[in-house]
């Protein structure tokens, strides 16, 4: 363990830039099972940005998000959350400052869309007490937000998967954090919902400065929506900074061990991936 | 929510007008308006000219009464653990009965029948429930150490429970063959009855029942919240493992506590919260109070059923939950909740 005043330096520093981060990480070990999986990882997550993990399968990116919201605790290392040691906070203190979104969340939930997004205002409820005005504002606005509001009857295991997502997204809100964790929300979406989603984050993330982070294995969504990357693999930090250093033909071929052609995308010249045959 | 409110009046109209009817019913008949005024008379300040026959009277006053709420307060313990077990393991074929818990419970109460009963009533009145609940609580961790390594996997789990339950049966007969006639049949302890059941043992188990009930009642919420995943509820600021010991604990004692006064009775909490749930959804705050209303109804039903079907004879009360609930659990299994 570091001692707490020990400074981290970071040899790939490249965010000095940005002055105030959500979260520090300083030299994170994760083991599970007597695997490490994360090893020396220093990083910072800028606050009120978007924020892109990308890597290969295996890379390690759940486990971070799970270290960042307290879910997984590091074996060495430190975690400062607004720079306060993550493990100084309660779980409900945690849940009041972030909303985390696992992968393929309420698949079959018998309940109903509003009945879901209440569930979204539990750290603030006190035990057994019902919903106060507040709790039923801030219910009904994220459901406007994210156009639920006609459907809000509905059982959601009846919604298309595009829609679930829509809901989870609307119990985040409902849990008004300060930081949302996402992790891969378009997986298993058609490219219409694809887009839809980060649509809607994008609104989100504008009307309420919320720090978003979240593991997308899209590399051109990511390139679309991010303002910030950070590249793992093998459990290793490997590059963060904006899209531009990033997300380079270079590293990216080397990160996931195969070759790409970078093009720029022909409306907002963010840099975009295409696989390359191998004739 | 409005509507739901209505639900809960609506099934707590029907269980009192159970209550009375299943007191006119049985091997002397008693005429239902007779009944309702002998019932009426018991209350303060109501007196009626007396219209019925004394025997009347004390068969619906002294015998029927006490078993009637016996029964109701019994299937209400039933159906509560059964919601509860379901939302915790957040597994829809689970039930005390199924699991184990009841045999495990069943063992307990008659260790505690063979050990203490003759240090005197009082002691086997603490000590009874007690080795019950224990009985109940280590079936329910054996269930889980078996079924440790798939333990998301409903079927499996389920499996464990007849394991555990098949070997605590054998246990059970076992101790009912050597014992002479200190324990009750073996009958008795497998399908239940709730013959000869008074007062005493109503006001036995009250305490139980609301200890249980509201401990699982005040956690509704969190039992909602765990239908989206123990991860997501973590998530959200829960303590999941403690609430997930302290309900289960709650709906081990209540099984424990009903087992050690009237046997197994199997199913219960299976059909009712199911029944419910397709009624009025899954949402905690009603499913837990309609169920325990809906779970006395139906035991009453059950046990009037079970002494009045066959004149003069009566059948254990288990044969006909049994009846119900195994092609009840059948049709769940088919489906592949």
């Amino acid at each position: 363990m570091l001692n707490p005043g020990e400074v981290c330096k970071n040899k790939n520093q490249v965010t000095d830039k940005y002055q105030d981060y959500v979260f520090e990480l300083c030299k994170v070990f994760y083991k599970y099972k007597e695997k490490i999986v994360l090893r020396d990882i220093s990083l910072q997550i800028p606050k009120g940005q978007i924020t892109g993990i990308i890597g290969p399968n295996g890379s390690g990116k759940t486990t971070l998000l799970k270290v960042l919201s307290g879910a997984n605790k590091p074996c060495a290392g430190q975690v400062l959350l607004n720079k306060r040691p993550l493990q100084d906070y309660s779980r409900q203190e945690i849940a009041r400052q972030i909303a985390f979104l696992e992968q393929n969340n309420n698949g079959s939930l018998p309940f109903t869309v509003r009945e879901v997004v209440e569930m979204g205002r539990y750290p603030w409820l006190k035990p057994l007490a019902p919903l106060t005005l507040k709790d039923k504002e801030v219910i009904a606005s994220a459901l406007e937000c994210f156009d639920l509001t006609a459907k809000q009857d509905r059982v959601v295991e009846t919604l298309s998967g595009g829609e679930r997502q829509l809901v989870s997204l609307a119990r985040a809100m409902a849990q008004e954090p300060k930081i949302l964790i996402l992790d891969e929300p378009t997986t298993y979406l058609d490219i219409g919902h694809q887009s839809m989603v980060m649509e809607y984050l994008r609104k989100w993330h504008k009307e309420s400065a919320t720090t978003i982070i979240m593991v997308i294995h899209d590399l051109n969504l990511s390139s679309q929506y991010c303002d910030h990357l950070i590249v793992l693999n093998d459990g290793r930090f490997i590059q963060a900074g904006n899209k531009d250093e990033v997300l380079c033909e270079e590293l990216i071929a080397k990160t996931y061990k195969a070759s790409f052609s970078m093009i720029r995308h022909p409306v907002s010249g963010v840099p975009q991936f295409l696989p390359c045959f191998s004739e | 929510m409005k509507k739901k409110k209505y639900f809960l009046l609506l099934i707590g109209f029907f269980l009192l007008i159970s209550i009375l009817v299943t007191l006119s019913l049985g091997s002397v008949r008693v005429p239902f308006g007779l009944t309702f005024k002998i019932i009426l008379n018991q209350l303060p300040f109501l007196e009626f000219e007396q219209v019925w026959l004394d025997t009347q009277e004390s068969i619906v006053v002294d015998l029927r009464l006490p078993r009637v709420f016996v029964a109701v307060i019994i299937g209400g313990m039933l159906a509560t653990a059964g919601v509860a077990f379901q939302g915790v393991l957040r597994n829809p074929l689970a039930d005390p009965y199924i699991l184990g818990i009841s045999s495990g419970a069943a063992v307990g109460a008659a260790a505690a029948i063979l050990l203490v009963t003759t240090a005197g009533t009082f002691l086997a009145r603490i000590a009874v429930p007690l080795f019950a609940f224990t009985g109940a609580i280590l079936s329910l961790l054996l269930v889980f150490a078996l079924a440790w390594r798939r333990k998301r996997d409903p079927v499996t789990m389920i499996l464990a429970g007849v394991v555990i339950q098949s070997f605590l049966g054998a246990i059970l007969s076992f101790a009912v063959t050597i014992s002479g006639d200190k324990l009750r049949s073996i009958v008795f302890w497998m399908m239940g009855s709730l013959v000869s059941t008074g007062w005493s043992d109503f006001i036995f188990l009250l305490p139980y029942f609301l200890i249980g009930f509201l401990l699982i009642m005040g956690f509704y919420r969190n039992l909602n919240i765990l239908s989206l995943g123990e991860q997501a509820a973590e998530h959200l600021g829960m303590n999941v493992e403690r609430i997930k010991v302290l309900v289960l604990a709650a709906a081990s004692l209540l099984t424990a506590s009903a087992v050690s006064v009237v046997g197994i009775i199997g199913f219960v909490g299976l059909i009712v919260p199911h029944m419910i749930r397709i009624i009025i959804g899954p949402d905690h705050k009603i499913l837990i109070p309609a169920s325990c209303l809906a779970g006395a109804v139906f035991l009453l039903w059950s046990d009037t059923l079970a002494r009045t079907i066959i004149p003069a004879m009566e059948i254990p009360i288990g044969v006909i939950t049994a009846l119900a609930g195994a092609p009840f659990f059948g049709y769940l299994l088919k489906k592949r909740v």
